[in-house]
């Protein structure tokens, strides 16, 4: 039994290894015997519709993403807390199901309330 | 492959295990290059002309020649790019990307890894490329990549919630998070009965996810010229690229293990047909599907987009796994 868990997790290792090497290898290693590098001013100016680039462009930005990051957050640690409590729902019984059904219920709240102010709205 | 997995980890297993994982990256790199032809090739039939015919014996170079290009194209950052984020920004998400592919149980004796937490690890991989994406949008410094890399990012998240609730309600059924566990699960009736407003959330959510039509809003070429990565170029780009891709034959592989029975046979009397033929058949389905929609769909508007994942999807999911649950406590005689 330990000897598969070792080996899938060997596994797991090699193919986060050769998910990394892959890029690397053709950008920094094998890119640069085939192609060309004749950098010039223009060529590393910003991007912006082929004017020049006007001020710096780490502007700030919509306070939006900001509250949908949060909901996102809200969300995922709930889904966290739901995942083992699925995997043992047969062997807990009843008090299990009451216990998810009041949790589900209080973030629904959140998520009736996040909607009646209008953040889910795009605008 | 599950008798290597039974020997205590050695030098010669891990190197054979590495020649197993490059032979699957070659199938990958394959699946990608044809992927994208056949996309190009059904929407040319499906728009009445007749898609790319000209590179090799009916085109079927095409994509060859693409990433030949890409390879040979010269490699600009600019100069104002934060260096390091620049460069790391791909590998992030292409990394993770080709990572999940380490749990695919294929068929009964063709897979790698046979984690017990497979589905958990999906999920938690996949979600690093959102940050890919936001660092590329970041650090090239650009008006159009930051917005971009924004809106991308705000999409993945919002969609990932209803993603990542439906599953729940097959992990409810089946009493495991291990991949293998919830196909052999599916041997009576596959999960796309039972969990079927799942599967419709399950499968909305994927194509937001992948960025894919009519969810392509980050790569909306007409108002953000091609988002999160417009200064990348050459080889940069093309992990972008392929990290969708690969993407997309991860997320065809987990829907056919989550929803269509995995390597099982529609019915038991086809059972003598190999399992890996069936899962190629349900894979090729859903690939298909995907060309079909972009064929078919607009692209969704930014301010619905939204609205729909948090006030149309999520609710869905949550009713869902409630009613999935009220549902097992019954079979099971709670009350």
């Amino acid at each position: 039994m330990s000897a598969i868990y070792a080996n899938n997790y060997v596994i797991v290792a090699i193919f986060l290894l050769l998910g990394i090497l892959l890029p690397v290898a053709t950008v920094h290693f094998v890119g640069p015997l085939l192609r060309p590098k004749r950098p010039n001013e223009e060529k590393l100016k910003t991007y912006e519709s082929g004017n020049d680039p006007i001020g710096n462009s780490w502007v700030r930005f919509n306070v939006k993403y900001y509250i949908f990051a949060l909901m996102f957050v809200i969300f995922d640690v709930e889904t966290l807390f739901l995942y083992p409590w699925a995997v043992a729902y047969n062997q807990l019984g009843l008090f299990a199901l009451v216990e998810m059904v009041i949790f589900i219920t209080l973030l629904v709240i959140g998520l009736i309330y996040a909607w009646r102010k209008k953040v889910l709205e795009w605008s | 492959m599950t008798s290597l997995l039974e020997q205590t980890p050695s030098l010669l297993n891990v190197v054979l295990l590495a020649l197993a994982a490059v032979a699957l990256l070659a199938v990958v790199l394959g699946f990608v290059t044809y992927a994208i032809y056949f996309e190009r090739k059904i929407i040319g039939w499906m728009q009445l002309r007749p898609g790319p015919n000209r590179v090799g014996p009916l085109g079927l170079l095409q994509t060859v020649a693409d990433v030949a290009k890409l390879l040979l194209k010269e490699d600009t950052r600019p100069k104002s790019a934060d260096k390091a984020l620049f460069a790391l920004a791909p590998v992030l998400a292409y990394g993770p990307a080709f990572a999940v592919l380490a749990v695919m149980p294929f068929s009964e004796n063709i897979g790698f890894a046979d984690l017990g937490i497979g589905v958990l690890y999906y999920i938690a991989l996949s979600s690093i490329t959102i940050l890919g994406v936001i660092t590329a949008g970041w650090a090239s410094n650009n008006k159009w990549s930051l917005i971009g890399g924004l809106r991308s990012a705000a999409q993945m998240i919002s969609y990932e919630v209803p993603l990542v609730m439906s599953v729940v309600g097959i992990i409810l059924m089946t009493g495991s998070l291990n991949l293998r566990d919830i196909v052999e699960a599916q041997r009576d009736v596959w999960n796309i009965i039972p969990q079927f407003f799942a599967f419709c959330v399950f499968l909305i959510a994927a194509q937001a996810e992948l960025n894919r039509s009519p969810f392509d809003l980050p790569e909306a070429e007409s108002e953000l010229v091609a988002g999160y990565h417009v200064e990348y170029s050459g080889f940069r780009f093309a992990m972008f690229m392929l990290a969708e891709y690969v993407y997309m034959f991860g997320m065809g592989s987990l829907i056919t293990i989550l929803f269509l029975g995995g390597w099982l046979p529609p019915i038991e009397a086809l059972g003598f047909i190999p399992g890996i033929v069936w899962f190629i058949l349900k894979f090729s389905l859903y690939v298909f599907l995907q060309f079909w929609l972009r064929a078919t769909m607009p692209r969704i508007r930014a301010d619905q987009l939204m609205s729909f994942a948090w006030k149309g999807l999520l609710p869905v999911a949550l009713i869902n796994i409630l009613l999935t649950a009220f549902f097992v406590s019954y079979s099971n005689g709670s009350f």
